[in-house]
């Protein structure tokens, strides 16, 4: 490689992470930490079986696992304005992802859930304990536990998603990589450059899941 | 303190309990024997609304409460001031011991934490896991698990204990330190109402045996009365295949 092309590199690194820094990474945090409460919420919907609210929860979880999340994110962002909702990129993206990831996340916590043995619920009752205190206390941290891999999963797989609200406006890594590329004709690095740092990205969570689950291993037996 | 009329059960058009009725008075330790499916555990559940009884009716301090007719909030009461010690333990796993025993007191009874910990200490020490507060229920053996779930359930002071085959999950070695804490909870007169195949338990521990199958209650009597002199003829045949003199293990 020349010296040009080297130097194209370096500018464009801090160019790229820059927006990384600012709109990937927010957009992640915030529309993730959206989803695991509507995850939750959902989850313990179907969990307890509330009647007309499961229905609900169910027909949510259809349509946004069912349908591409690009096609979401077309209809609340160019669609709605036809019916007078008109929303800016950022909102519009994080909107759109919390709602698409909700709807995998809701599905991990509900099986979750469902690992719990019943004998926890019992358990709890016969302490006196309330429903709501049994799952706050009882029974969520213990499925949270177990859908800690899953939901990890998830946000490494949102990450690299965020790459797709360039196409509603949002200024984030992939579209100042275009941007680059459409000034110095140099497509091939650039996009496997952006591609390292969202490696880059995925690396350091994958890091964090290994230490949260061992982190949350310590009260499980030691090797015996 | 505690009478039952003619609680009724079924699961899917099959009849587990067919109206048994009995009473327990206070420092009544009795033993509920029986063969498997003659329904001993279900009556248990459904003493304590884990499971919802059909019909029949229960006595507690003087208040009755119908079956099928009892509200949350009575619910809730009635299980505050009773216990339930379960065949497999179910400590809550993502809790230690201490907080496993402190858990009822400081969450459904609204103590003072600083309290309950003083309470849940002493009841530990009680079962003899004075060195295993903050271990978790997998960091423990079986007969350990289920030691905290008995210094669970004496923790909140209540007006009767519940076991469910509270030995049955259990080794032979760690079924007798289970049932020596048992015996010291008897001594002190605590009432307990046990679902046990330990013969050995029913004959020299509780004071009162009552004998299930198929649903119904077959015999009750005094724990002597019933091994030395068995009104019933299913109850002498049950008797014989147990090995009547006692300390013996079913299963």
């Amino acid at each position: 490689m020349n010296e040009e092309l080297w130097s194209l590199l370096a500018d464009s690194f801090w160019k790229i992470l820059l927006p990384g820094l600012t709109m990937t990474i927010p957009l992640t945090v915030i529309a993730f930490s959206l989803a695991l409460v509507i995850a939750v919420a959902m989850a313990m919907i179907q969990f307890a079986n509330v009647k007309v609210l499961k229905q609900l929860a169910r027909f949510y979880i259809w349509i946004f696992r069912g349908t591409p999340l690009l096609v979401q994110l077309f209809v609340v962002f160019y669609g709605l304005p036809n019916v007078g909702i008109l929303i800016d990129p950022f909102p519009a993206a994080v909107l759109v992802f919390s709602l698409n990831e909700g709807a995998y996340c809701a599905e991990s916590i509900r099986a979750a859930l469902e690992a719990v043995p019943a004998g926890q619920m019992e358990a709890g009752y016969c302490a006196g304990m309330s429903y709501m205190q049994i799952m706050r206390r009882i029974v969520l941290p213990q499925a949270m536990r177990t859908a800690f891999p899953p939901l990890s999963n998830s946000l490494i797989a949102m990450v690299k998603d965020t790459s797709l609200a360039a196409n509603i406006t949002v200024t984030e890594m992939f579209m100042v990589t275009q941007r680059i590329v459409a000034r110095t004709y140099e497509p091939l690095v650039l996009y496997i450059e952006v591609g390292l740092i969202y490696l880059l990205f995925s690396t350091v969570l994958t890091g964090l899941q290994r230490a949260g689950e061992k982190r949350l291993a310590t009260h499980k037996r030691r090797e015996d | 303190m505690l009478e039952i009329k003619n609680i009724r059960k079924s699961f899917d058009g099959l009849e587990v309990l067919k109206g048994v009725s009995f009473a327990v008075e206070q420092g009544d330790v009795v033993a509920v024997l029986g063969p498997s499916g003659s329904g001993k555990t279900t009556l248990l559940r459904c003493m304590n609304f884990l499971e919802a009884a059909d019909g029949g009716s229960m006595i507690f301090d003087g208040e009755e409460f119908i079956f099928g007719k009892v509200s949350k909030k009575e619910i809730s009461r009635l299980r505050r001031k009773t216990a339930f010690v379960f065949q497999n333990y179910n400590l809550f796993l993502n809790k230690t011991a201490l907080q496993n025993v402190t858990e009822g007191l400081v969450i459904a009874r609204k103590m003072p934490k600083a309290e309950a910990e003083k309470i849940g200490k002493r009841a530990l020490d009680k079962v003899g896991m004075s060195d295993r507060y903050h271990y978790y229920p997998d960091q423990l053996s079986g007969g350990q698990q289920q030691r905290v779930a008995i210094a669970r359930a004496i923790a909140t002071e209540p007006e009767i204990i519940y076991f469910d085959e509270p030995t049955s999950a259990l080794d032979p070695e760690l079924t007798g330190e289970v049932l020596s804490v048992m015996r010291q909870l008897a001594d002190e007169g605590m009432t307990m109402l046990v679902v046990t195949h330990e013969m050995g338990f029913a004959r020299n521990v509780s004071s009162k045996v009552m004998f299930m199958e198929d649903g119904t209650l077959v015999e009750a009597g005094s724990s002597k009365e019933f091994f030395a002199n068995p009104k019933e003829e299913r109850t002498k045949v049950f008797l014989q295949t147990v090995g009547e003199s006692g300390g013996g293990e079913e299963e």
